[in-house]
């Protein structure tokens, strides 16, 4: 192969920029799963914890198109409560402080959540 | 040429992967419903009564209720400014009505403006994502997390209605936040006649406080419906509406001063 | 072919070197941009569109020039056109690119752009604008790849090219039709609400593309061995020369309608464009200054013996694009948001970081425009090396 040396110092620096976080990660063990703060209201989500871990974005949106485009503001979960489509007003009634919660998983897996560009991180007493 | 056709595969395969993913549907029986003391109308509409309207004294009621209310900033610099609903002159508004024996007090009388949820909306007409739409209940609605922020909105609105946020609204956004959401930089809003009160039986936040001042120049209801008493002014007054030529047919009517 | 690219003189080098540190500045200047929101541009709520969006309007017109070269070469087999079409087809690469890239530098949420696509709007004609700016680059790409890889082969492009090159005449066509119904549709916007809007770009992309493409021939020419034809360059001053006078007879005919009709809704456009309005004038030296220009190209370009000396020429093209570039760009976007809908008047100008944003978005168009030029000279160079290897290349000439 011509200029061999070339083409492996070049693929050699590219692996390890590319894999840095592995090598960063060897050794160090696994990390810690998150802590995530419990509820101050219980004693359930709107919907089964292994529910809401997998989809509780495609949930948010769901209520998202419902509230915004299609003027319905209830949410009837499958075990048949009622919950009003709100994430500021419903999610955080009981999950208080995102920042001990949504934050928790969020930051450890890096994935932004910018809902709170816009909606607020504190409900309103009363609310 | 191997290479160049691996090369291309890998571009194709690359393209592939991005395309559109399929949203995973909930399990269970769940489902989404109107709230059920939500106000009912097929035509929401609003008399702006100017020969009511206090604004000439200094009244800021309804620009101050539903700026408050709906976290809209008050920004320093002019050309960043967001108004949903406020005030300008009535040769401005109404330049058609101008003569010129007009009276300057005439030509300066302060005239609400709001986005007019027309029939014909133009703004919907170009907006490419459909952040922006016509309810079946006749309201211009706008779809915070949808808008790309491409202003063409903006450029149809005949009335001047709309505002884009240049800049992070929060800091700019006086006293305590409401109970709503606030926007983010790069995306367009406007009055949207209040669809979160309506939705829970109230009406317009401009509405109320006008009304709680004891002016009730503001009068907001189902034009389609006989008995409203937006129906009674529209059938009753001699009202008026801006731009009527360009044929957008707007909702929100007004009662010019003798 | 792409490695073509990789090898060259200093000169290109330290070319793709600047326009590198330009782009890159740019960059670093949209990245704040995002950040700190699109307040840092001098838009405003009455202005809410200005420079970014007035450099893609008027490179619309560059990319569908290419129509110019394309139409007489393919259909009409006007053989002059032969080595010219692929500078032409590599002009409208660049130039697309450039527009694609200044609608999505001008974009509130630039993240949210996916949507254009997920919720597709065939009411809005900006639904139907990024539909047919890709698809022209995805047919410029595939053609010019084709026929080039073809001619380096030195073996007919294959079948399916003709068709491909039959559709981009008209997809040409209506990348720039489609652009001047964003605007001429608006019953919000008078100084835009003309059916002649949409010829009036056309005949200004057919007068400023051409006119770009002879600067490109000519510094082709004077930097390789590659020449892409005298004659070539002669026709196109030509065709510069009549686009020129349409354009400029659609601008009277303009004038025309608003001045002696005399309605203020479509005068005081043309009042805030040549005189200013409420004090606000901003624009009015660089109107005059493009009529100056579209008379002088005028005069150079309509008169046989002016368009047949070089550094004319070369004058009269700068002054078309110089020209066109302020009335299309800053003169048609700006005025058509003055005065405001409630007679209020804003005026525009771009801030610093804007228009390093813009020149970044320029420099990347003339980056992809410097190696795919470099690509088609090399070969070229090549070709003609090939062919008569002992005789001097036959493209080579003095540059006068």
């Amino acid at each position: 192969m011509h200029d061999a040396g070339k083409i492996f110092l070049g693929l050699g620096v590219f692996v390890g920029l590319v894999g840095a976080p592995v090598w960063y990660g060897l050794g160090r063990g696994p990390g810690a799963p998150p802590e995530l703060e419990k509820a101050v209201e219980g004693p359930r989500c709107v919907e089964p914890t292994e529910v809401m871990r997998a989809s509780h974005m495609q949930l948010l949106d769901q209520w998202r198109t419902a509230v915004v485009r299609r003027a319905e503001h209830v949410y009837v979960a499958s075990d048949g409560r009622q919950h009003a489509m709100s994430l500021t007003g419903t999610c955080l009634r009981c999950h208080a402080d995102p920042a001990k919660f949504c934050d928790r998983c969020h930051g450890y897996v890096g994935v932004e959540a910018f809902c709170w560009d816009c909606h607020q991180r504190k409900r309103r007493s009363g609310s | 040429m191997k290479r160049r056709s691996f090369l291309e595969l890998v571009g194709l395969g690359a393209a592939g992967v991005c395309a559109v993913p399929v949203a995973r549907a909930l399990g269970g029986a769940s489902r989404t419903e109107p709230a059920p003391d939500a106000l009912p109308g097929k035509r929401w509409a609003m008399v702006v009564d100017e020969r009511k309207c206090l604004t000439r004294d200094g009244c800021k009621a309804c620009t101050e209720a539903c700026h408050r209310g709906h976290n809209v900033p008050a920004m320093k610099d002019p050309r960043h400014e967001v108004k949903w609903i406020w005030k300008e002159q009535l040769a401005d508004v109404f330049p058609e009505r101008v003569t010129p024996y007009t009276p300057a007090a005439v030509k300066a009388l302060p005239t609400m403006v709001l986005c007019n949820h027309c029939d014909n909306p133009p703004c919907v007409r170009v907006c490419p994502t459909q952040a922006t739409w016509k309810r079946a209940d006749g309201i211009v609605m706008m779809d915070e997390h949808r808008c790309i922020g491409c202003r063409y909105c903006i450029t149809a609105c005949p009335y001047g209605a709309r505002s884009f946020n240049f800049e992070d609204p929060r800091p700019s956004i006086p006293g305590e936040l409401a109970d709503y959401p606030t926007r983010t930089r790069g995306v367009v809003e406007k009055c949207t006649f209040c669809t979160e009160r309506l939705a829970v039986g109230k009406r317009p936040l401009c509405v109320e406080a006008c009304e709680g001042i004891g002016c009730g120049a503001l009068v907001f209801g189902d034009a389609s419906d006989p008995g409203s008493p937006v129906s009674a002014l529209l059938r009753s007054t001699d009202v008026t509406r801006r731009k009527p030529e360009l044929g957008t047919s707007p909702h929100v009517f007004y009662v010019l001063r003798g | 072919m792409l490695e073509k690219a990789l090898t060259g003189g200093r000169r290109y080098f330290a070319l793709l070197g600047v326009l590198g540190a330009l782009a890159a500045l740019g960059l670093v200047n949209y990245l704040h941009q995002l950040q700190a929101g699109l307040g840092v541009t001098g838009l405003s709520r009455d202005v809410p569109w200005g420079l970014y969006i007035s450099q893609f309007t008027f490179l619309v017109g560059v990319a569908a020039s290419a129509v110019m070269v394309v139409l007489p070469y393919y259909v009409h087999h006007y053989k002059v056109f032969g080595p010219l079409a692929i500078l032409g087809e590599f002009l409208a690469i660049a130039a697309v690119v450039m527009c694609l890239l200044f609608i999505f530098v001008d974009m509130g949420q630039p993240r949210r752009v996916v949507n254009v696509i997920l919720y597709p709007t065939p009411h809005s004609v900006m639904f139907w604008d990024m539909m047919v700016l890709n698809g022209y680059l995805v047919l410029n790409v595939v053609i010019s790849r084709a026929t080039f890889r073809a001619e380096r082969a030195g073996t007919p492009p294959p079948r399916w090219v003709k068709p491909v090159v039959y559709l981009s005449i008209p997809w040409a066509v209506s990348i720039h039709t489609v652009t001047a119904f964003l605007y001429s549709g608006l019953a919000a916007r008078p100084f835009w609400l003309t059916a002649i809007l949409a010829p009036r770009f056309l005949a200004s992309a057919f007068a400023s593309g051409p006119a770009l493409l002879i600067l490109l021939a000519l510094l082709v020419r004077r930097v390789s061995r590659f020449d892409p034809g005298e004659e070539a360059i002669r026709k196109l001053g030509e065709i510069v020369a009549y686009a020129m006078a349409v354009n400029v007879f659609f601008v009277a005919l303009e004038l025309f309608t608003a001045l002696y009709s005399d309605i203020p809704a479509h005068v005081e456009h043309f009042t805030y464009l040549y005189a200013g309005l409420h004090e606000h004038h901003v624009l009015a030296p660089w109107m005059w200054a493009s009529l100056a220009l579209a008379g002088v190209s005028l005069v150079l370009l309509l008169v046989p013996r002016f368009r047949r000396d070089r550094t004319l020429l070369v004058l009269a093209s700068v002054a078309v694009v110089g020209s066109l570039w302020i009335d299309k760009g800053l003169g048609m976007v700006v005025t058509g948001f003055v005065p405001s809908p409630l007679g209020h008047v804003t005026e525009y100008w771009p801030t610093a970081r804007e228009a390093t944003i813009a020149l970044g978005v320029y420099a990347v168009g003339a980056l992809i425009l410097t190696v795919l030029y470099k690509i088609a000279i090399t070969v070229r160079e090549e070709l003609a090396l090939d062919a008569a290897p002992e005789a001097p290349p036959a493209a080579a000439r003095k540059v006068a």
